[in-house]
Parts: structure tokens; C-alpha cells; sequence
């Protein structure tokens, strides 16, 4: 299954999107790392890191991320990663798309699946 | 000739000045940033000085890479990617050298840009970093190549730091939370390329020291 990892630099936006999607794909490898090893606000290479070993299983990993260091800090954890190719970060929005990425992860569809619907939930429409 | 010694110097003055300038930084930064540039550096330099004991004793490579990952995993905001990839691209630069001779330092300085420019996609003239860290390499580039020594070069690149954090009030953020303001940003002094002046004050007292 493919995995999903959040990246925020608040770690309670981070569970609490993995909190919301786990409601919607309960059996989702997903994992939120959000914030600073101590809880505070920021992004942390490591924690990052450690999200993505959490959920991969070689049928990939997406990343998604929030703004600014999020995306360089995730990039970094994928490159110290034994084989990060399989690991891709995603330009979508948060809460959406951790949402429906769990979703669409859990029906057992593919990394490249996955990571269309994300880039279609930028244009999802709410009313 | 930069020694171990001096690299480790290098480290805990600069530790010093993010701690000695935390409230400065995060000042600047209040204005167009999220405020938190200094509480970030002087977090990430505390964790720095709380592991070099246990490099010490191995090679510059190991020291600047050590910097690097500590950097990555406690700073916390766009500045621990970027400073940590400069310092771990110092580090690969150095490998295998227990001292530094001009060319070394001209190299590692190199290094270091390329990884910032690599990991934040910025050039000069986009309100960040760069634009304290490239006049000060190029400072010493240039003095080295009229013959003076690598402590007048090091003096020389802390004046064209702080000329390059003065330029940073002039334009516009497009990079980064200050592109956010647009416009508003100008007249603002940038705090990453502030905070990246230092750290050739840093390097400036060390050389001197030594002289």
C-alpha cells in the first residue's frame, strides 16, 4: 500500500489531518510528522525521515507538505533515504489531500494514482 | 591556512553571536517574516555546541558534517535545510584533510553555495542569504587572486557581507514568507542574509586571531 506522510510545521495540524483521514481509510499507512522532536513549531529532517520508514512497505510514499521549510526539509529526509526514489512529495492541500490520499491509498491503487488525485485536489471544488 | 582548530573556533564564535543576536534576528524577521529567524539559529547553535565535544577529536569533514545534521533537525525553519546543507557541503568538500589551505577554503565556500542555491532554488538579488554570502565568497576570490593573504580576504568578505545585507533593504522578497508581502518587503533589512553576515564576523575574528 502506498504510504502517506504529513508534513506541517505544526505537529497538531499534522495529527490532526492523519486524525481526520483515519476516519475516512482506517487501514492507511499514514503518518504525521509534524512540528519539532520537542512539539513546537517547525519542520524536522528526522522526524520526516522516520514518518517515511514508517508507512513505506515498496509500494511508495507521498509526501504531503504545508510551505517553505516543509518542502526543503522533506526533500532533504528523501535524499538521506537508502532509495528515496520511490518518494514523492506533492503539491496539494493538506487537510484534502491527506484525506484523499488515505482514501485512495487504501483501495490499493498505485503511486502514480495516488499522486494524481493529490494534484487534483487543488482544483476540488467545495460549493 | 585554516587549522581544526580554527574551524572549531570558527563554529563557537558563531554559536555565540546566534545566541548574542537571537532577539536582533528575530526582530527583522517580525517585520517580514514569521519571527523566528533568531529563536531558530540560537536553538540550532545551542544543539551544534552540545555535540562538537564528541567530534572534536575527528577531521574538518566530520566536525562540518556533524554541524550540518544538527543544523537539519533543530533549527526548525527554512534557515536548518539551508545552513545545514551549506555546512554538510563544506564537510564533502574537506574530506580527507586536516588542515585547510586557501584554495581548500575558496572550494568549501563554493560548496557551501552551491548547496544553498541547490536547496532553495534562489540566485542573488532575491532578498535571502545569498545575498550576503556571495559578495563576501567573492570578496575573497578576489583578493586572494590580487595576492593578499587569506586573513586580509576574510576582513575584506565581512565588509561585502554587511554591504550585501544593506543592498537586502533595497529590493523586493520573492523568495520564501517575506515574498508574501510583495512590495512591503522593501526597506526591510533580510535576516537570513544578516544572520549570514556573522558568520563571516565569525570567521573575520577567528582569522585575525591568528594572524
Amino acid at each position: 500500500m502506498v504510504g502517506i506522510v504529513v508534513v506541517s510545521h505544526s505537529q497538531k495540524i499534522a495529527e490532526g489531518a492523519v486524525e481526520l483521514a483515519m476516519q475516512m481509510a482506517a487501514d492507511a499507512k499514514i503518518a504525521a510528522a509534524g512540528g519539532m522532536a520537542d512539539g513546537g513549531i517547525g519542520t524536522d529532517v528526522a522526524k520526516i525521515q522516520a514518518g517515511i520508514e514508517a508507512v513505506q512497505s515498496g509500494d511508495g510514499v507521498v509526501v504531503l507538505v504545508d510551505l517553505g521549510s516543509a518542502v526543503m526539509s522533506s526533500e532533504m529526509a528523501i535524499e538521506m533515504l537508502d532509495d528515496g526514489s520511490k518518494v514523492k512529495i506533492v503539491d496539494t492541500p493538506i487537510v484534502e489531500g491527506t484525506i484523499f490520499g488515505a482514501v485512495e491509498a487504501s483501495i490499493g491503487s498505485s503511486l502514480e494514482e495516488v499522486m494524481e488525485v493529490l494534484a487534483n485536489a487543488k482544483s476540488y471544488k467545495k460549493f | 591556512m585554516a587549522t581544526k582548530a580554527d574551524v572549531l573556533d570558527f563554529i563557537r564564535v558563531y554559536a555565540d553571536k546566534m545566541a548574542e543576536h537571537r532577539q536582533e534576528l528575530t526582530d527583522l524577521d517580525q517585520a517580514i517574516g514569521d519571527g523566528d529567524h533568531g529563536i531558530n539559529m540560537s536553538r540550532g547553535f545551542k544543539a551544534v555546541l552540545e555535540k562538537l565535544p564528541a567530534v572534536e577529536s575527528k577531521g574538518i569533514d566530520e566536525i562540518l558534517k556533524t554541524v550540518g545534521m544538527t543544523l537539519v533537525s533543530t533549527v526548525g525553519g527554512a534557515s536548518g535545510p539551508l545552513y545545514g546543507t551549506a555546512f554538510m557541503k563544506a564537510g564533502m568538500s574537506t574530506k580527507g584533510k586536516e588542515a585547510l589551505s586557501d584554495e581548500d577554503v575558496i572550494q568549501a565556500f563554493e560548496e557551501a553555495v552551491g548547496g544553498i542555491q541547490f536547496r532553495g532554488k534562489a540566485v542573488e538579488g532575491e532578498k535571502t542569504i545569498l545575498d550576503s554570502l556571495i559578495p563576501a565568497i567573492d570578496a575573497i576570490k578576489a583578493a586572494i587572486q590580487e595576492g593578499k593573504t587569506m586573513a586580509e580576504a576574510l576582513a575584506e568578505a565581512e565588509k561585502a557581507a554587511w554591504d550585501g545585507v544593506e543592498y537586502t533593504k533595497t529590493i523586493i522578497a520573492t523568495k520564501g514568507r517575506a515574498s508574501y508581502l510583495g512590495e512591503r518587503s522593501i526597506g526591510h533589512q533580510d535576516p537570513g542574509a544578516t544572520s549570514m553576515a556573522y558568520a563571516f564576523q565569525a570567521i573575520n575574528e577567528v582569522a585575525q586571531k591568528g594572524r
